[in-house]
């Protein structure tokens, strides 16, 4: 009975500790956003007001305006298919990258993989900017063509531009993934698969990328979830001439006269929704793979 | 034994596939050379380009501090940097404190709901960064009417708005880092402790909280670089009287390449350095 008592008192203060460690993080988290997700899930069935304001009327209208609309399924489409593209490229180039320093001399790893560290913590905004000097009119790569007496070309504002400005600033969360699972690999494996007679082609692929599609896939979310988001790239090298989400959103939000917050509410509640489902998709068929 | 076999095998080995392996080696350095340069040499221009003496900043024309010296003598720069500075140390400190309690929470207790908090935590650093700030400015406009409608008083999006936003992402990064310093925790050692007599406080002060400090600075470091180069919530969140040094460069890059640019990204890329290389720093130590 003193026992029970004991116990139900140990476990009554357990409890309560357990609240003082999780309850401001969780209080915090629940405030300010999950919140705030709600709030616009709820804005994106509102209608907007005249003066940027939100009326609190139910529709739809939202919704069709974003999927019947050319200018918002463009950017859509638009902003998918960049993130696509910079994916496959990251991983194109970022693969072997982090395939050479995990096979570098034990010395030479930490330094190999400081050099990817340092722009992965430094301002994007900073390493995006840095591409303006070299592209453009007057820029590097153009003078270099005039003093050689070529013709100038139109390197900046363009969407090839924005294409390059994406794989550089994503490069670094796509190698970083990539080497911690390319490290753990077990190379002997490969030399068992070119025993039994594999070309190296064919034991990469059915024996090294498999077992590290953990760190593919992870290093893909990594580079495709910001990219769909992105709008700085597409206006400081893309000029902004065309729109993807994150260039709409911002307008919708902050600039247009006057602002739109039901509308942009919903293009960010589709966006995450497209999101998820791309996710969820990427990580069954990679799990199917693995089979 | 094994030696001999391998080597046997390395000379019954046709000469092609010993050609293709050294290609291959080649291809890959290749490739790394090629993608250092590509990491870096944008980063070189920048740092050179913020000591020429030309005035649009794109050509080398003779060496020159004025910049940085333009640079310091801007009063809206400055008051951009104490501001973006003050927000990181408090939004640091607040989402460690924060953030190291909820790990503990976590890692040490099986309690319902804590797939839900998982969740909580791992969905803003999945999420798009611009879908948080939006969300954060019309929560920020919904709950200041609501407030304003019960005190009478308007509010404005102010400092302490990206402050808030600031510590509601860094959370979920400080809590990553602290939980992996917490697994790979010997549990053997604090219940050491409470076997000779440590209460829970002790144990926690003299035991616990000295074998994770790596993992707490290396996130209050993640925490802090992340709040000094966050640009999207700061847009969105500041306040049309409140600058903050990333948006502030960000209005002056939409426009044009100036050196002043080129000097303040030099020092905003020393700083991330330093940064990087003090986190490697603890992170040795552990």
């Amino acid at each position: 009975m003193a026992l029970d008592t004991l116990q139900k008192q140990r476990r009554r203060s357990g409890r309560l500790r357990l609240a003082g460690l999780l309850g401001p993080g969780a209080l915090w988290l629940t405030l300010f956003f999950a919140m705030p997700l709600v709030i616009i899930l709820l804005y994106s069935f509102m209608t907007a007001g005249p003066r940027g304001n939100v009326i609190w009327q139910a529709t739809f209208g939202q919704y069709a305006a974003l999927f019947t609309k050319d200018i918002y399924v463009n950017a859509y489409t638009r902003s998918i298919w960049a993130s696509v593209l910079t994916t496959l490229i990251c991983l194109l180039i970022g693969y072997p990258l982090a395939l050479f320093i995990a096979r570098s001399p034990q010395r030479w790893r930490t330094p190999l993989l400081f050099l990817i560290l340092i722009p992965f913590w430094t301002n994007f905004l900073v390493r995006i900017y840095a591409w303006q000097i070299i592209l453009s009119n007057n820029g590097l790569i153009n003078s270099a063509l005039d003093s050689l007496g070529l013709p100038t070309q139109t390197l900046l504002y363009t969407e090839n531009a924005t294409l390059l400005g994406l794989v550089y600033g994503e490069l670094p969360f796509m190698v970083l993934p990539l080497y911690a699972s390319i490290e753990r690999f077990d190379f002997t494996l490969m030399e068992a698969a070119a025993d039994l007679g594999a070309s190296r082609w064919r034991a990469f692929l059915r024996v090294m990328l498999p077992i590290t599609m953990p760190g593919v896939a992870a290093g893909s979310v990594l580079v495709f979830i910001p990219t769909v988001g992105q709008f700085v790239v597409s206006e400081l090298l893309g000029g902004a001439k065309v729109d993807y989400i994150g260039n709409l959103l911002q307008r919708l939000f902050l600039r247009s006269n006057p602002p739109n917050w039901p509308l942009g509410s919903a293009m960010a509640v589709v966006m995450m929704a497209v999101l998820m489902v791309m996710i969820m998709l990427y990580f069954r068929s990679t799990t199917e793979e693995d089979r | 034994m094994i030696e001999a076999t391998s080597q046997t095998k390395t000379v019954a080995r046709p000469a092609s596939a010993r050609e293709r392996t050294s290609l291959g080696g080649l291809a890959l350095l290749a490739n790394a050379v090629l993608m250092y340069a590509f990491l870096y040499v944008p980063i070189a221009i920048l740092v050179i380009f913020s000591f020429t003496s030309d005035q649009f900043g794109v050509r080398w024309t003779g060496f020159t501090l004025d910049w940085y010296a333009r640079l310091f003598a801007n009063q809206r720069l400055m008051g951009a940097a104490l501001n973006t500075l003050y927000v990181a140390v408090i939004s640091t400190v607040a989402s460690t404190i924060i953030g190291t309690l909820t790990a503990l929470a976590m890692e040490r207790y099986r309690f319902r709901g804590r797939a839900g908090m998982d969740a909580l935590l791992y969905l803003p650093i999945v999420i798009p960064e611009i879908v948080m700030a939006v969300a954060l400015l019309a929560f920020s406009a919904f709950a200041f009417d609501l407030l304003q409608s019960i005190t009478g008083e308007p509010i404005r999006r102010n400092l302490t708005t990206v402050i808030i936003a600031h510590i509601a992402f860094s959370i979920s990064f400080v809590v990553v880092v602290v939980r992996t310093s917490l697994k790979n925790f010997d549990r053997r050692l604090e219940e050491a402790a409470a076997d000779l007599g440590a209460n829970g406080w002790q144990t926690f002060w003299r035991i616990t909280f000295p074998l994770i400090l790596p993992g707490i600075i290396g996130g209050a470091l993640l925490a802090f670089t992340l709040s000094l180069d966050d640009f999207i919530i700061s847009l969105f969140l500041s306040g049309p009287g409140t600058s903050l040094l990333p948006v502030e460069v960000y209005n002056k890059v939409r426009r044009a390449v100036t050196p002043e640019i080129n000097a303040i990204s030099t020092l905003m890329l020393l700083l991330s350095m330093a940064l990087v290389g003090l986190s490697q720093l603890v992170q040795r130590r552990r």
